[in-house]
C-alpha cells in the first residue's frame, strides 16, 4: 500500500514539473504583449515600454519561468498583471465560489445517479429501465448552458424564486450563498449524473451476471439485498474513476455555466486572464488545476483501495 | 372638538406619510465587461470609465451627455490671447474621499504625473502639448502650452485626465479615490463594484445613495437579470437576437443612441494593391452600409462615409461620396489592373459586428471577383498582428475613442495613410480654437478622407440601452465611454 502510493506521488510530482514547462512555454508562444492590451490603441509607444518595464516583462524568458516555479514553491504565484493584486488572493476568491459550487454539484449528481443506476439495472430489460435510460440518453444530449438558460427563465423569472445569476458571496451569508448556487449546480449536475447512471447502469449489470452474486442469491439473499450489499460495492470502480473524472471537469470546465449565471468562478477568471493576456494568473491557474487533477486522481486511487483489498496487499 | 380635530389631522398626516413612499434609492446595472482595475489614469479599457467616470473622479471639465465641454473641478478659466496661457480657478471646498482636500497642488501632480517620462496613462498624447503647470495660489492654476490647442479643454474632460491625489494616487487601481459625488465601496472581482452617495461632495448631491455595476459577460444571462429585476438598467449592450423579447415589455424603456465608435474595414494603405486609388475606391463602391448594418448591428447604426461621427455638429454626410454600385466597383477594378479580381485576406476581431460585418463584406467583395479570406483573431492577437505590426491586407474595428480622425494624421498607424494635404488641414485644426473655423477644418478633413477611400467607412456603433421605465436619466448616447450617474433617479 505505501509503495503503490509513493509511486503515485513521485509520478504525480514528476507530472507537475513537466506541467509547469509546458504551461509556461506554451504562453509565452501565443501572441499578445499585456501592456499594449491594458493601453489600448491611443497609447503612445513610451507609456506601453513604461508598462513593460513595471511588469517585468522585459526580463528573459528563463528569468522569468525561474522567478515564477521559485514562488510556486512558497506558494508565491506573483502578481497579476491586469488587476496587480497577488495571484494566490486572486484564485482564493475564485477558489470559494467555484469548490462549493463544484462538490454540490458531485454531490448531487451522485445522489441522483447512482439510485437511478441501480433501479435501472435491477429492472434491466423492462420499461422502467428503457425510460430512464432514455431520459438518461436526453440528458448527456442537452447542451448545458441551454438547459441553464430554461432553469433561469423558469425559477428565477416566472416564479422569482432564485436570482437569474451573479453571486453575493458568502458575507452575505450562507443562505443567499447556497441560493446563488443552486441553479448552476443542477445545471451541472443533471447532464453529469445522467453519465453516471448509464456508467452505474452497465457496471451493475456486469457485476449483477457473476458467480458470486448467484452464489449469494442460492444462499438465499433477497434480490434487493445481494444488490445493495454484494453487487454494489463491485460495481463501484468504474462510478469511482468516472466520478474522479467529472469531479476534475466540475472545477475547470464550468467557464460555461460560470457565464450564464456570471459567477465568480475559477473557469471565467482563467477564460479572462487569456483574453487580457494576464499570463501569470493563466500559469498559475493551469497549475493549480493540474495539482488538483492529480490530488484527485491520486484520492481516487487510493479510494480504489478501500473498495477493493486486493489492491491494499498485492503491492 | 379641538382636540379630535387634530386627532384627525394627526391620523390623516400619519396616512399621507405611509402611502407617499419615497422613491428607490438604488439602482443595479449590468455591464459586460470587467474592468482590469479601478484607475482611469492608467489603462484603456472602456469597463473603467464606464463605473468610475463622473461618478467617482472628476477632471477639471467634463464631457457631457451631447459631447459638450462643461466646468468641472475648474469652475472657470481664461485663455489668453495667444491661445498658450490657461487660468483655471478651481472650485474651493471640493475633498476627495479620503477626506483630504482638493487644490491646485492636486491638479498640478496629475498633469504632471499623466505626462511624465515613465507615465502609463493610456493616453499620453492628450496632455502632449502642456509645457508647465504652475500652482498660482491653491485655487487657481496656470497651464502654459507649447502651442496653441484647439481641443485642449476638451482633452481635459477624458476619463484619463481625472484629478487624482498625491496621496492615493498608487492605490487608486484597487481603492479608487476621487472627488466625484460617489464614493467607492467595494468590488468584488468578478461579480460586481459598488459605488454609493458622498455626503462631503462640493455639488448637487445625487439622487441615488447606491449604485452598483454587475457584471453580466453574456448578453444571453443580461436579458433574465433584467426580467427577473435582480437588474435595473442594462446601458450598453450589443443584444442581438435578445432585443424583440424586450422591446414589446411596458416596464422597459429600450434607448438607441449614438456612440463615438466608427465602424471601418480597415484598410493596409501601403500594402500593394491597396495602394492603388482605384482598388480602393473599388472597395468602397461595393459596401452596401444597409446590408451590413441590417446584419452585424441589428438594424441599428448610423450609415457614415468618412472618419466622423454623426453626433457632432462639425459632421458632413459623405456616405454619396462612393455610392453602392458593383458595376462601377468592377470598372474600377479593371482599370487598376485587375479584371478578374485578387486574392486578400481579411482578419476580424471577436466581437459580432466584426465577425458578421465581416461575412457580409467578404461576400460582396466576391461579387466583383475580389476573394477575401476570413481569418478570426482575438483581441491581444489582433493589436499585435493588424495594429501593431500592420501584418494584415483588411479587417474591420470599431474606433470607439471621441474625436478621434487625427489619427489619420499619425505616422506609422495601422492604416498606413500618408497624405500631407490631410496632415496639413489637422496641423491647422490643432492650432485654431476659433469654433466656425474649426468646424469648417473638421469639413475638410472628413472630405480628404472620404474622396482617398482610406479605408471603407460603415456606420457609426449604436448605444443600445435598456432600463426600467422608471429610471429616469442615463445618458441615451455615448459621446464617450462612461455611465454619469450624476442625474440619474427614479420617477415616483
Amino acid at each position: 500500500m505505501t509503495a503503490y502510493l509513493l509511486r503515485r506521488i513521485v509520478s504525480g510530482l514528476v507530472t507537475l514539473v513537466v506541467a509547469s514547462i509546458v504551461v509556461f512555454s506554451v504562453l509565452e508562444v501565443i501572441p499578445g504583449d499585456p501592456a499594449r492590451l491594458m493601453l489600448g490603441m491611443n497609447a503612445t509607444d513610451d507609456a506601453v515600454q513604461a508598462l513593460r518595464v513595471q511588469m517585468g516583462l522585459d526580463q528573459g524568458f528563463l528569468i522569468r519561468y525561474f522567478h515564477w516555479t521559485g514562488g510556486l514553491l512558497t506558494l508565491d504565484f506573483g502578481k497579476s498583471y491586469t488587476y496587480s493584486v497577488p495571484v494566490g488572493e486572486l484564485i482564493a476568491e475564485r477558489v470559494t465560489v467555484s469548490l462549493p459550487l463544484a462538490l454540490i454539484a458531485l454531490a448531487l449528481s451522485t445522489a441522483i445517479a447512482i439510485p437511478v443506476g441501480v433501479f435501472a439495472a435491477a429492472r434491466r430489460g423492462k420499461p422502467a429501465d428503457t425510460i430512464s435510460m432514455a431520459v438518461a440518453q436526453v440528458g448527456v444530449a442537452i447542451p448545458n448552458f441551454w438547459f441553464a438558460l430554461l432553469l433561469v427563465y423558469l425559477f428565477a423569472v416566472w416564479l422569482q424564486l432564485v436570482p437569474a445569476g451573479g453571486f453575493p458571496g458568502w458575507q452575505a451569508g450562507i443562505g443567499p450563498a447556497l441560493k446563488a448556487l443552486i441553479l448552476p449546480a443542477i445545471a451541472l449536475a443533471l447532464p453529469q449524473a445522467a453519465i453516471l447512471a448509464r456508467v452505474s447502469r452497465s457496471a451493475l449489470i456486469e457485476v449483477l451476471g457473476e458467480d458470486f452474486i448467484r452464489m449469494a442469491r442460492a444462499k438465499g439473499l433477497s434480490r434487493n439485498a445481494a444488490l445493495w450489499r454484494h453487487a454494489l460495492r463491485n460495481a463501484m470502480l468504474p462510478v469511482l474513476t468516472i466520478l474522479g473524472l467529472q469531479f476534475a471537469f466540475l472545477l475547470a470546465g464550468t467557464v460555461i455555466i460560470e457565464n450564464v449565471f456570471y459567477l465568480p468562478g475559477v473557469g471565467r477568471l482563467v477564460v479572462q486572464a487569456i483574453n487580457q493576456r494576464d499570463l501569470i494568473v493563466v500559469e498559475s491557474v493551469v497549475m493549480l488545476l493540474v495539482a488538483s487533477v492529480i490530488l484527485i486522481n491520486l484520492l481516487v486511487d487510493m479510494a480504489y483501495a478501500v473498495v477493493d483489498p486486493r489492491l491494499r496487499t498485492r503491492a | 372638538m379641538t382636540i379630535w380635530k387634530s386627532v384627525f389631522a394627526a391620523a390623516l398626516m400619519a396616512l399621507a406619510s405611509g402611502t407617499a413612499h419615497a422613491a428607490r434609492t438604488d439602482l443595479v446595472l449590468g455591464i459586460p465587461l470587467e474592468p482590469p482595475h479601478l484607475d482611469p489614469t492608467a489603462g484603456a479599457a472602456a469597463a473603467i470609465d464606464e463605473v468610475l467616470y463622473a461618478n467617482v473622479f472628476e477632471g477639471l471639465t467634463r464631457i457631457g451627455s451631447r459631447g459638450e465641454v462643461l466646468p468641472a473641478l475648474a469652475e472657470s478659466w481664461m485663455i489668453s490671447d495667444d491661445g498658450k496661457t490657461y487660468t483655471f480657478k478651481l472650485r474651493t471646498g471640493a475633498k476627495f474621499h479620503d477626506g483630504t482636500d482638493f487644490d491646485a497642488n492636486d491638479v498640478k501632480f496629475s498633469l504632471d504625473r499623466a505626462r511624465a517620462d515613465d507615465s502609463t496613462n493610456a493616453q499620453k498624447g492628450l496632455f502632449a502639448a502642456i509645457d508647465t503647470a504652475d500652482v498660482v495660489d491653491p485655487a487657481t492654476l496656470r497651464v502654459t502650452l507649447k502651442n496653441p490647442q484647439g481641443s485642449f479643454l476638451y482633452n481635459l474632460g477624458w476619463g484619463d485626465a481625472v484629478i487624482v491625489a498625491p496621496e492615493s494616487a498608487e492605490t487608486n487601481k484597487e481603492k479608487p479615490v476621487g472627488t466625484g459625488p460617489f464614493r467607492f465601496d467595494r468590488w468584488a472581482k468578478g461579480s460586481s463594484i459598488t459605488l454609493v452617495k458622498a455626503d462631503s461632495y462640493w455639488g448637487e448631491p445625487v439622487a441615488l445613495d447606491r449604485a452598483e455595476f454587475r457584471i453580466i459577460p453574456d448578453a444571453a444571462a443580461a436579458v433574465p437579470a433584467l426580467l427577473s429585476g435582480d437588474v435595473q438598467a442594462l446601458p450598453n449592450y450589443q443584444l442581438g437576437d435578445a432585443l424583440p423579447q424586450v422591446e414589446s415589455d411596458p416596464r422597459f424603456k429600450v434607448v438607441i443612441g449614438s456612440t463615438e465608435g466608427e465602424t471601418i474595414l480597415a484598410i493596409n494603405n501601403k500594402k500593394p494593391p491597396f495602394d492603388q486609388l482605384k482598388v480602393r475606391q473599388a472597395i468602397a463602391h461595393v459596401i452596401d452600409r444597409k446590408a451590413i448594418i441590417d446584419g452585424a448591428s441589428g438594424g441599428y447604426g448610423v450609415p457614415i462615409g468618412s472618419h466622423f461621427s454623426p453626433a457632432n455638429e462639425a459632421y458632413i454626410d459623405l456616405t454619396g461620396t462612393y455610392a453602392y454600385d458593383p458595376a462601377k466597383a468592377r470598372e474600377l477594378l479593371t482599370e487598376a489592373g485587375f479584371p478578374n479580381g485578387f486574392k486578400t485576406t481579411l482578419k476580424l476581431p471577436p466581437v459580432g459586428y466584426a465577425r458578421d460585418g465581416g461575412q457580409i463584406i467578404a461576400s460582396e467583395l466576391r461579387g466583383i471577383g475580389i476573394d477575401a479570406e476570413i481569418i478570426p483573431v482575438e483581441w491581444a492577437d489582433w493589436l499585435k498582428q493588424v495594429f501593431t505590426e500592420k501584418d494584415y491586407d483588411l479587417s474591420i474595428v470599431s474606433h470607439t475613442e471621441p474625436n478621434d480622425i487625427d489619427i489619420y494624421a499619425r505616422k506609422d498607424y495601422y492604416f498606413n495613410y500618408d497624405n500631407p494635404a490631410f496632415d496639413k488641414v489637422l496641423e491647422e485644426l490643432h492650432l485654431t480654437s476659433d469654433g466656425a473655423k474649426r468646424k469648417e477644418l473638421y469639413g475638410t478633413a472628413q472630405k480628404i478622407l472620404a474622396d482617398d477611400a482610406v479605408n471603407g467607412f460603415l456606420f457609426e456603433l449604436p448605444k443600445i440601452g435598456i432600463w426600467d421605465a422608471k429610471v429616469e436619466g442615463l445618458w441615451e448616447n455615448s459621446p464617450i465611454q462612461a455611465n454619469d450617474l450624476t442625474k440619474v433617479r427614479w420617477a415616483d
